[in-house]
């Protein structure tokens, strides 16, 4: 078995409502070895969108502690997050969050602007990615001329161009029709057997749970 | 980070609606700052430029204008003889007595009249003020009753004006030249021979003695000698200042009354940019999220968002300048208080008023763009996130 690259320990996470808490994650505890692709699936509320957040530390536990990638993510200052994420973490989101004034290139360049790459290197980087994704005949549209599982697979070439560690995924067939919804799981299903990717994906769809190694149910933020 | 200014530039073209009409708001602004800039320019101009720095000008002690003053022609001769003073090519000190009056004139297409100021003097004149030269026809003879008329009596009182008579004094006058003075106040005279128009008027003083210097350091010694001579009951200035003092009042008065306006109007017109900045922002806090997301620091958010701001900004004050080279082809005409004749000016544009100009765009833009750039910076990213929108 591979060593964790994210652990929860004893993590509880509590949101404040009009004065009123809300727990989403009670005494959570996880462990995901490195190369797992796993999936969360609850219902709304149960707190599967957390657990992505408090991984990407855009979110801190109110109890507990979350590594990932190497560090104490509940520890870290916002400056040191923002360099980390930049480096170990890819988001693909449900309505996949493409600027529209920037074309499929631009947009997957982003995360490289962080890196310290030459504007060569970072074209090459984009080429492959998208290449990748099988949108390489599309590098100079913008997104409101792609399709839906198109602009989908933009933003997942954007989440893996700076070879993350983790690559957390959003519903992100949550906004597609049947057959885009399966051609983006056989993407991230081939990210994660060909490049070995930790991939941690919440989803409502069981079709698309299928395709992670396990799935993990949460209800009311406990594990069922 | 060139990405990123992309980003902002391109999301300004495609807010275009929205963006041109707060473009339009702060270029209407800036053109009002730029508009009270340049008439303090054309008044500083038409007065101040009108002294040369080389001349002194001598008026009767107590006097503050030329209108008030009087020197005496025994007077204006021991002055003349005094070392210091530049000299023709002929050897003759080039110190002219001067007597200015004030006649009544009927503007083209008006009804009211207005005063204009005649000045009787030689025509050394011409050296002693180099920034005046004839536009059209001749000078007029001395001992004659010719006058040459400024190129803004011509315009705006006399067209067609060479050959025809005015009358001046107890005499009629005839028009034989038009003269330019680069935009200053002598453009706004009618000159002639000085002891024609001190008989005209039964004078049997000047009103001032204007004098060119040799040298730069040669005024306190003409001061000081004026100063122990007991029949010399005058005061030395030199021209420059003299004009300035005349142009203060009425320049401060304009400037102060438009900075007040342009300051009401750029309250406005921040509010204005703040409420389009975070119209942008609003319109795109899941786009920042997922920047925010990516890794990228508040720091960057705001500063793109920032850079937004003042390119509407650069944009309006270059529509601005554009609008001011445009009014550079205005003439207004305005009470000379220390005269109370009429003056004509041109509004100016210099490169001091552009750059002002330019500058009071970005800092509206900016200031406008602060709020809401700091707003987008700080948004929770989990909260951008699930914010419904593009």
């Amino acid at each position: 078995m591979s060593q964790s690259v994210i652990e929860f320990q004893r993590v509880t996470k509590s949101y404040f409502r009009d004065e009123q808490e809300v727990p989403v994650l009670r005494n959570f505890s996880l462990s995901i070895p490195s190369g797992k692709f796993l999936a969360v699936m609850g219902p709304s509320g149960s707190g599967k969108t957390t657990i992505l957040n408090l991984i990407a530390g855009l979110d801190r536990p109110t109890q507990g502690t979350v590594h990932a990638a190497g560090i104490e993510v509940s520890r870290q200052r916002e400056s040191d997050l923002a360099r980390w994420r930049a480096r170990h973490i890819g988001f693909v989101f449900q309505f996949y969050n493409l600027i529209p004034v920037l074309t499929a290139a631009e947009n997957v360049e982003l995360p490289l602007l962080l890196s310290p790459l030459t504007k060569r290197e970072r074209v090459k980087h984009v080429q492959a990615a998208l290449g990748l994704v099988g949108l390489s005949d599309r590098i100079h549209h913008y997104p409101r001329q792609l399709s839906g599982g198109q602009e989908q697979r933009v933003g997942i070439a954007r989440a893996i161009v700076s070879d993350p560690t983790i690559l957390l995924a959003d519903e992100p067939t949550g906004n597609l029709d049947r057959d885009a919804a399966q051609a983006v799981m056989v993407l991230l299903s081939r990210l994660h057997l060909e490049l070995n990717k930790t991939i941690v994906m919440v989803t409502h769809d069981p079709r698309a749970a299928e395709y992670a190694q396990e799935i993990l149910h949460l209800d009311k933020g406990k594990v069922t | 980070m060139k990405l990123l200014w992309a980003y902002s530039a391109r999301n300004v073209w495609m807010r275009s609606g929205t963006t041109m009409l707060t473009i339009a708001g702060l270029a209407l602004v800036s053109l009002v700052l730029l508009a009270v800039l340049m008439l303090g320019n054309g008044l500083d101009r038409a007065l101040i430029e009108s002294g040369s720095p080389d001349n002194l000008l001598l008026l009767r002690k107590g006097a503050t204008t030329e209108i008030a003053s009087g020197i005496y022609r025994d007077q204006a001769h021991v002055v003349s003889t005094l070392p210091g003073i530049a000299r023709t090519t002929d050897g003759r000190p080039l110190a002219i007595p001067e007597l200015v009056a004030l006649i009544s004139l009927t503007k083209t297409g008006a009804d009211s009249p207005a005063n204009v100021v005649v000045r009787g003097t030689r025509p050394d004149a011409f050296r002693l003020r180099p920034q005046v030269r004839l536009s059209q026809g001749r000078t007029w003879q001395p001992g004659t009753t010719e006058i040459v008329i400024g190129a803004q009596i011509a315009t705006r009182f006399l067209r067609d004006s060479i050959g025809t008579h005015l009358r001046i004094g107890k005499r009629d006058w005839l028009v034989v030249g038009i003269m330019e003075a680069q935009g200053t106040a002598f453009e706004s005279e009618i000159w002639g021979d000085v002891d024609q128009l001190m008989s005209a008027y039964g004078r049997d003083s000047y009103s001032s003695l204007t004098l060119r210097l040799s040298n730069t350091t040669a005024f306190q010694s003409i001061d000081d000698a004026i100063a122990a001579d007991t029949r010399l009951l005058l005061q030395v200035k030199r021209e420059r200042d003299y004009y300035r003092e005349k142009s203060m009042t009425m320049a401060t008065f304009i400037r102060l009354l438009g900075f007040t306006f342009t300051f009401i109007f750029a309250v406005g017109a921040v509010l204005g940019g703040t409420m389009t900045m975070y119209g942008a922002v609003a319109s795109r806090t899941r786009e920042i999220g997922m920047l925010r997301a990516l890794g990228f620091r508040p720091r960057q958010i705001l500063s793109a968002l920032l850079f937004e701001s003042l390119m509407l900004g650069a944009l309006a004050g270059l529509l601005a300048i554009g609008g001011g080279m445009a009014l550079q082809f205005v003439t207004l005409s305005t009470m000379n208080f220390s005269t109370f004749s009429e003056l004509a000016f041109r509004l100016t544009l210099t490169p001091g008023s552009i750059f002002i100009t330019l500058g009071f765009a970005l800092s509206i833009s900016l200031l406008g763009g602060i709020p809401p750039a700091i707003r987008a910076a700080r948004l929770p990213v989990t909260a951008a996130l699930h914010t419904p929108g593009r």
